[in-house]
């Protein structure tokens, strides 16, 4: 039990930037960023690479840098040459392909008996056996820190009022081209950090591992939003965290059922695919008994 | 000195196909330092695509736009609203509605040029005191809803807290597209006797449409009529002084050979 408790912090630290870089996307900016999958292998295979050459510190800031440059790609795609957002992301996505190849020289790339962050904070004696989700959660916490100081700014209030009211925003003299490309530029700086932090957590960056990384993400932020709802801007942003570590341990939980990892996109899909539904079903629905009350009156008074 | 100078503009929507329509014709207007123009119209005369002109939300086929001496007729929306106010008769369109009433006047506020560059500068306490004593003129109880988000405001108030955040700095020129159409008869007078005051407080230039034809003539110092994309009728002074509603459709009818059509028009 305590190993799977150990597990899900583990895995919910270190997926949790994807799901804030979706709610800065997402939730904020109302862009679906498709970009997500491609961003995340591409944080990885700089990291796996830099790792390589002996600078695993470096190589997370390294690969911020080269998911935020996938970010600039697609906001550009979609603000200066009118291609629709997710078709944006989607092309984005599928050049990062070759992209993280190239940058790999290989399909995958291992990290065995490779100093990484966590072998660095091992070494120095943090945590024992936790040092692994102590270091995630030191870097999630800092981030979560920035982002709400960030979202404070004139610059952040610009980016919000963006997918809030553009009109408002254009007539405020923000040119919104500018607040959707810093906006995609952080959310996939954001989901860089993850793919860098994974690859050095997991010893090895695959360029498949991406594959799905959006719908996981929005589940953990789909559950986070639910349970812990809207409010301040620290409540929502820790509220993405929690969810992340509650879709973790929904998925550590599965898998100590013995159901395959590879079924886990499919409940990962439901989970989005029915939160985000749950309003329209929900107005349906009382659509659908007023309509019934209505009638049942109507067929009394007769 | 002329504030805002509009020379030759025209507009074509749809060029070369069945929906073809020109908005604006050859309009010529010039707008005086400190006027406050009424303008009013028939469905479809113009007066909100002269207003689009004016902001920038398109550009013009033909023609310029001078603000202040300064050419802006290829200048972008983004940067002409520095120097523009805009209203609309949708008060949901001129706020963020999840965002405080707090944030709101954050943003209206980065129009200042000292803020213009200060990306990551956040609001202050002088700001907030400052935010504070603006929303307190409003006398609506806004000033202790700060930290409230701006979709829990009614209409009047929502429509209230934008005039607000479009003088906040005061613009070179301020554009009401029948800003009070959409409220309440009581609300709609309160934002009209804000308008006037704010206006007059900081002299600002004003270009105002409505269909109320009492409204046309009794505020301002200037009245428009127009009627297929240009101005046909500009009355000021002794003249507009002297004008009834009445002898205010008369001389439409004989300026633009028609009766005013306007099917929201109000007479009384």
């Amino acid at each position: 039990m305590v190993y799977v408790i150990q597990t899900a912090l583990e895995t919910g630290f270190l997926y949790a930037p994807v799901a804030l870089a979706l709610f800065l996307s997402f939730s904020i900016l109302n862009i679906a960023d498709m970009t997500t999958d491609g961003a995340f292998v591409l944080g990885s295979a700089v990291s796996a690479m830099m790792c390589l050459s002996g600078h695993p510190i470096l190589a997370l800031p390294a690969g911020m840098l080269a998911a935020a440059a996938a970010g600039f790609i697609t906001a550009f795609l979609q603000t200066k040459l009118s291609v629709p957002s997710i078709l944006a992301g989607i092309i984005t996505n599928i050049g990062l392909y070759s992209i993280n190849l190239m940058v790999m020289g290989k399909s995958n790339q291992s990290l065995f008996m490779v100093p990484t962050v966590y072998t660095l904070a091992q070494e120095a004696g943090i945590g024992g056996s936790w040092s692994k989700v102590i270091v995630a959660v030191l870097i999630v916490l800092v981030l979560c820190a920035l982002l709400v100081l960030f979202l404070g700014t004139r610059l952040g209030l610009s980016i919000r009022a963006t997918g809030d009211n553009a009109d408002m925003v254009r007539a405020s003299s923000i040119n919104p081209t500018f607040t959707i490309t810093v906006g995609l530029c952080v959310s996939n700086a954001m989901t860089g950090l993850s793919g860098a932090l994974a690859a050095q957590s997991t010893t090895v960056a695959d360029v498949n591992n991406g594959t799905g990384m959006v719908v996981l993400a929005l589940a953990a932020l789909v559950i986070g939003e639910t349970l812990i709802g809207k409010g301040s801007m620290v409540r929502r942003v820790l509220g993405v965290v929690v969810g992340s570590i509650i879709y973790r341990c929904i998925y550590a939980a599965a898998l100590r059922f013995n159901i395959p990892a590879d079924y886990m996109k499919l409940v990962s899909a439901v989970i989005v695919g029915v939160a985000i539904a749950a309003p329209a079903v929900r107005r349906w629905a009382a659509f659908q008994m007023k309509k019934r009350r209505a009638l049942a009156a109507r067929k009394e008074e007769r | 000195m002329a504030m805002l100078e509009l020379r030759n503009l025209s507009k074509t929507f749809n060029p070369g196909t069945v929906n073809e329509k020109t908005a604006l014709s050859h309009l010529n207007l010039t707008v005086e330092d400190g006027d406050f123009i009424t303008i009013v119209g028939s469905n479809g005369a113009g007066k909100s695509t002269l207003f689009n002109a004016i902001a920038g939300v398109f550009y013009v086929d033909e023609g310029s736009i001078v603000l202040a001496g300064e050419d802006i007729t290829y200048k972008p929306e983004y940067k002409r609203s520095r120097e523009m106010g805009r209203l609309f008769q949708d008060p949901m369109r001129g706020t963020a509605p999840n965002m405080t009433i707090e944030e709101n006047l954050a943003l209206a506020y980065l129009r200042t040029a000292k803020h213009q560059h200060a990306f990551f500068s956040r609001t202050s306490k002088a700001d907030r005191a400052f935010f504070r004593e603006q929303l307190a003129r409003l006398d609506m109880g806004l000033e202790d809803r700060m930290r409230q988000p701006v979709g829990l405001l009614s209409g009047g108030q929502r429509q209230a807290l934008t005039l607000l955040m479009s003088t906040l700095v005061p613009p070179k020129v301020l554009l009401l597209d029948e800003h009070t159409a959409a409220l309440d008869p009581g609300t709609a007078e309160k934002v009209l006797k804000l308008t006037k005051e704010i206006v007059a407080e900081h002299h600002i230039t004003t270009l105002m449409v409505t269909h109320n034809m009492h409204q046309a003539l009794g505020l301002g110092n200037r009245t428009l009529m127009m009627d297929g994309g240009s101005v046909v009728l500009d009355i000021r002074g002794e003249e507009r002084a002297g004008m009834t509603v009445d002898g205010l459709l008369e001389r439409f009818r004989t300026g633009a050979g028609k009766a005013l059509d306007n099917d929201r028009i109000l007479l009384s």
